[in-house]
């Protein structure tokens, strides 16, 4: 097989959308998925995470740079990527009327060396559900389904537009699963979410998508790393910031004080809450509302979007 | 590898079995075409017909045909195809391997073959309740149906480059049907209509359908006769398919 030489199977460079209106929606977005990764596009609504999958599912074509699926191009050479790609879309694409089973038989027609359709069902647990019209199926049930549909032709490399939005925390769980042992067993998957914690369970990789760029990419905690973390307390009665040691020598870089709460913000996150607590320990005082937290993907991602639009409103503003 | 064959298969399956479960559709596709040409034959039978060497069974039985082609399938075809994108189902499809237009044949299928089953058991039930003599060159009559059926289902992907909603797609289909059954001789034979206006008339898009399907019963049309229809049939299929290409819609406006 030809792709074995591709060490990656999903290349994107310097990709561009523009839409009709003259909406740049993707602007100069670069970044690749190896083979059996899990890569995860993150952003805020509007970030231009749909309109790039949908490049790379091959719907349209970029309007500059480059997207190769399997070493194709998944516009013009549709005939060959699509046999090896599941997608998942955001939303809808079921009839309404159709059963389950039904909407599965008709899927299992249409794509090459199909999985019989029970085992699809099975996969994502709708095995019981068969008989059941779309229409009556409840939304986590529909994104299960569109699932089960992208996993009939056992892709090489699999699509998911924000998989487990509408599922229940359990759903969401067996998803994961799901996409992982898929992972494990060789299939490459792309999806995208606004569920940080997924992206941080889930993907191997990712990349955080901000008004149409690229903000961060690398690993979770390769993104993360690059983040302070926090501790935060209510000061007790009677005691002020400068009763604090010297937070500077805490390793703390960063301090705000709000009301009586104290944050603090340090990239030495041992070292600062020791000298924290020491501290209270012999000053002999409970620190209420203590909270001692690891930079998170959260942090990240608030942090470039806060990043991003206060560069923007200097560029406004100037 | 999926076979487009199959992969038409497997859609057309689908989609009639959603025929079987749309009441609305069932209603306008099955019994529309055949209410109207028996509802239409006491006017016939006021129209003045000997001259023009017409009967009210050389009237009646082309008209049905068209009233099928019209409310069968092209009607519920605007339905299909609307109603497909606005569920983004046309969008999904079209994430797979199959080509855009097994997508549009795979849907059109049922409704084509409804046309072609409703046409056929029409120009029998007419033919023996009006006392038609046996078609004299049923060759052109089954040219014409085949015509109609390719023709009605490209004009109704047309329709639905242009129609936002399945509600509209009453409004928007609505011009083709008044103008066929004013204009394409299935209510009013051409032949009692001004040549002068009729030459007109004879260019729209059902007008050969009805010319070929009549000629193939009374056996009078010359071959240069025919290669007129059948010409005209093809450009209109030609434009359609054309323009399909170039403005069909696969997902919603936004």
């Amino acid at each position: 097989m030809d792709t074995n030489e591709h060490e990656h199977v999903i290349e994107v460079t310097d990709l561009r959308r523009v839409y009709g209106g003259g909406f740049e929606a993707v602007r100069g977005i670069t970044f690749s998925v190896a083979r059996a990764e899990v890569f995860a596009l993150l952003g805020t609504n509007g970030a231009g995470k749909t309109s790039t999958v949908e490049l790379l599912e091959g719907l349209a074509r970029p309007s500059g740079g480059r997207v190769r699926v399997l070493g194709h191009d998944p516009y013009a050479d549709r005939a060959v990527v699509r046999p090896r790609t599941g997608v998942m879309l955001q939303e809808g694409g079921l009839p309404s009327e159709l059963t389950v089973a039904e909407t599965a038989r008709m899927w299992a027609g249409c794509v090459s060396g199909a999985r019989p359709t029970r085992e699809a069902l099975a996969l994502v647990g709708l095995g019981q559900r068969a008989g059941v019209r779309v229409k009556q199926l409840s939304g986590g049930e529909r994104r299960r389904l569109d699932l089960a549909l992208a996993l009939l032709g056992r892709p090489e490399v699999l699509f998911l537009d924000e998989p487990t939005t509408g599922l229940d925390a359990e759903g969401r769980r067996d998803t994961w699963e799901l996409v992982r042992a898929l992972r494990d067993g060789g299939t490459t998957v792309l999806l995208t979410t606004h569920y940080l914690e997924e992206a941080d369970d889930l993907a191997d990789r990712l990349a955080i998508l901000h008004r149409g760029c690229v903000a961060a990419t690398g690993t979770p905690a390769e993104v993360t790393a690059a983040q302070p973390s926090r501790i935060s307390f209510e000061l007790p009665e009677g005691y002020f910031v400068g009763d604090l040691p010297p937070l500077g020598a805490l390793g703390v870089f960063d301090h705000e004080v709000e009301g009586r709460v104290v944050r603090l913000r340090t990239r030495e996150l041992q070292r600062a809450a020791a000298g924290v607590l020491g501290w209270a320990e012999r000053a002999g005082v409970e620190l209420r509302r203590l909270d001692v937290r690891s930079a998170s993907l959260e942090e990240a991602f608030l942090g470039i979007a806060r990043d991003a639009t206060s560069a923007a409103e200097k560029e406004y503003a100037a | 590898m999926s076979i487009a064959v199959g992969r038409v298969r497997a859609l057309a399956r689908a989609e009639l079995t959603l025929f079987g479960r749309s009441k609305g559709t069932i209603v306008v596709a099955l019994f529309v075409p055949l209410v109207l040409p028996f509802s239409a034959r006491t006017a016939v039978e006021d129209m003045d017909l000997g001259d023009a060497g017409l009967n009210v069974g050389l009237v009646l039985l082309p008209g049905a045909v068209g009233f099928s082609l019209l409310f069968a399938v092209y009607s519920a075809l605007v339905g299909v195809f609307v109603g497909r994108r606005e569920e983004l189902v046309l969008k999904r499809l079209r994430t797979g391997e199959l080509r855009d237009r097994e997508i549009l044949a795979g849907a059109a299928l049922p409704a084509v073959c409804t046309g072609l089953i409703q046409s056929l058991l029409l120009a029998v039930g007419c033919a023996v309740l009006l006392d038609l003599p046996a078609p004299q060159a049923p060759q052109l009559a089954v040219i014409g149906l085949l015509l109609g059926l390719l023709m009605c289902a490209a004009l109704a992907a047309l329709t639905a480059s242009f129609t936002r909603t399945v509600e509209s797609a009453q409004v928007t289909g609505m011009p083709l049907l008044l103008i066929s059954m004013v204009g394409s001789g299935i209510t009013v034979p051409l032949e009692l209509v001004p040549d002068r206006v009729a030459i007109w008339l004879e260019l729209l898009p059902l007008s050969p359908v009805i010319t070929l399907v009549r000629g193939g019963w009374s056996g009078e049309l010359s071959v240069y006769e025919t290669i007129g229809p059948v010409l005209t049939a093809l450009a209109w299929t030609a434009f359609a398919v054309f323009a399909v290409r170039r403005w069909f819609r696969w997902e919603p406006r936004r």
